[in-house]
């Protein structure tokens, strides 16, 4: 089992932060305009997750219409309680309650990231080898 | 779910007096820099309304509360949870007007005031002010536009402080481009 990647938009559909780990297969295109694919993803309220027979996509948006996504392989159980863990853990604590963080900007905060990534190598599914 | 109950009770706890008295800090220097007290007033909530857009996702966090149905819900939400976490006190929800978009948060006591009295010449100062930028804010961010304004004030002699809450409209939300 495994984590490919992750992303966060906010209520109006920009894309504050995308995280990779373990994707195999890239889109032929620059990051820029992966940013720009990803907003193509529309999803409607109260969606948790679908699949295809190579991954499974996770879906949790907050009242506040922060949206966070993550992909997984297919072994992965439901990752409601980890996304919002990320939400209340980490967006809220080093995001929302840090003034210099601009609100609905591209999220610049290293320790974000670094305590994002940290949390994700963490999970028990995250290792390929677990599968 | 037990997870994130624990999260609510083990909340970081601060002293009241430190938050009353560091309010009341604030409130003089605006009336130092101002000298208007509508000026005041108005900076109060904007102050307020910066906090509430971010307070509300603290809140939500923490209090794993969704979507409110209708505004009944939003108003029970208000007293019975958000002024419970943050203010350590439980308004009473009353005075619904007949269409139901309406309400009246009544306080008996409000933290914020603890200490104050008032000069004569501040009649047109609403202290608290800084509470009603706070609800607009956080409710702004869950797409409700409401008006929020005091409407009686034991700091002027009223027997009760009372918040007045009129529902606007519900904030569509803007979806990305490309969306039929």
């Amino acid at each position: 089992m495994t984590v490919h990647n992750l992303y966060i938009f906010d209520r109006n559909g920009s894309c504050l932060h995308y995280g990779e780990w373990n994707r195999k297969k890239q889109a032929g295109i620059s990051k820029e305009e992966v940013r720009q694919e990803a907003q193509l993803i529309q999803l409607k309220d109260g969606f948790l997750t679908f699949q295809t027979s190579k991954y499974k996509l996770h879906y949790y948006e907050t009242a506040t219409g922060i949206k966070i996504i993550m992909n997984t392989d297919l072994g992965v159980p439901n990752a409601k309680d980890i996304l919002h863990q990320i939400y209340s853990t980490l967006y809220v604590e080093y995001i929302v309650k840090n003034p210099l963080c601009v609100l609905g900007e591209q999220l610049s905060s290293d320790l974000f990231s670094t305590r994002l990534d940290l949390y994700i190598r963490a999970l028990p599914f995250f290792s390929p080898r677990a599968a | 779910m037990s997870r994130q109950s624990n999260r609510t009770t083990d909340s970081k706890k601060m002293n009241a007096e430190l938050f009353t008295l560091t309010y009341g800090a604030l409130v003089t220097q605006l009336c130092k820099d101002y000298e208007n007290d509508e000026e005041v007033n108005k900076q109060l909530d904007k102050m307020g309304y910066n906090i509430g857009v971010r307070l509300i996702e603290d809140f939500l966090a923490r209090s794993s509360v969704g979507r409110c149905q209708d505004f009944r819900e939003t108003a029970d939400v208000i007293a019975k949870v958000a002024f419970k976490m943050y203010l350590g006190i439980t308004p009473s929800v009353t005075n619904w007007s007949p269409a139901g978009d309406e309400f009246s948060l009544i306080m008996e006591s409000n933290p914020l005031v603890d200490f104050v009295e008032l000069p004569d010449n501040h009649s047109s100062l609403v202290y608290s002010n800084l509470l009603c930028g706070v609800l607009r804010g956080a409710l702004e961010m869950v797409q409700m536009a409401v008006d929020v304004k005091f409407s009686q004030d034991t700091l002027r002699g009223d027997n009760v402080t009372e918040i007045r809450m009129k529902f606007i409209k519900r904030i569509e939300e803007n979806l990305p481009a490309g969306d039929e």
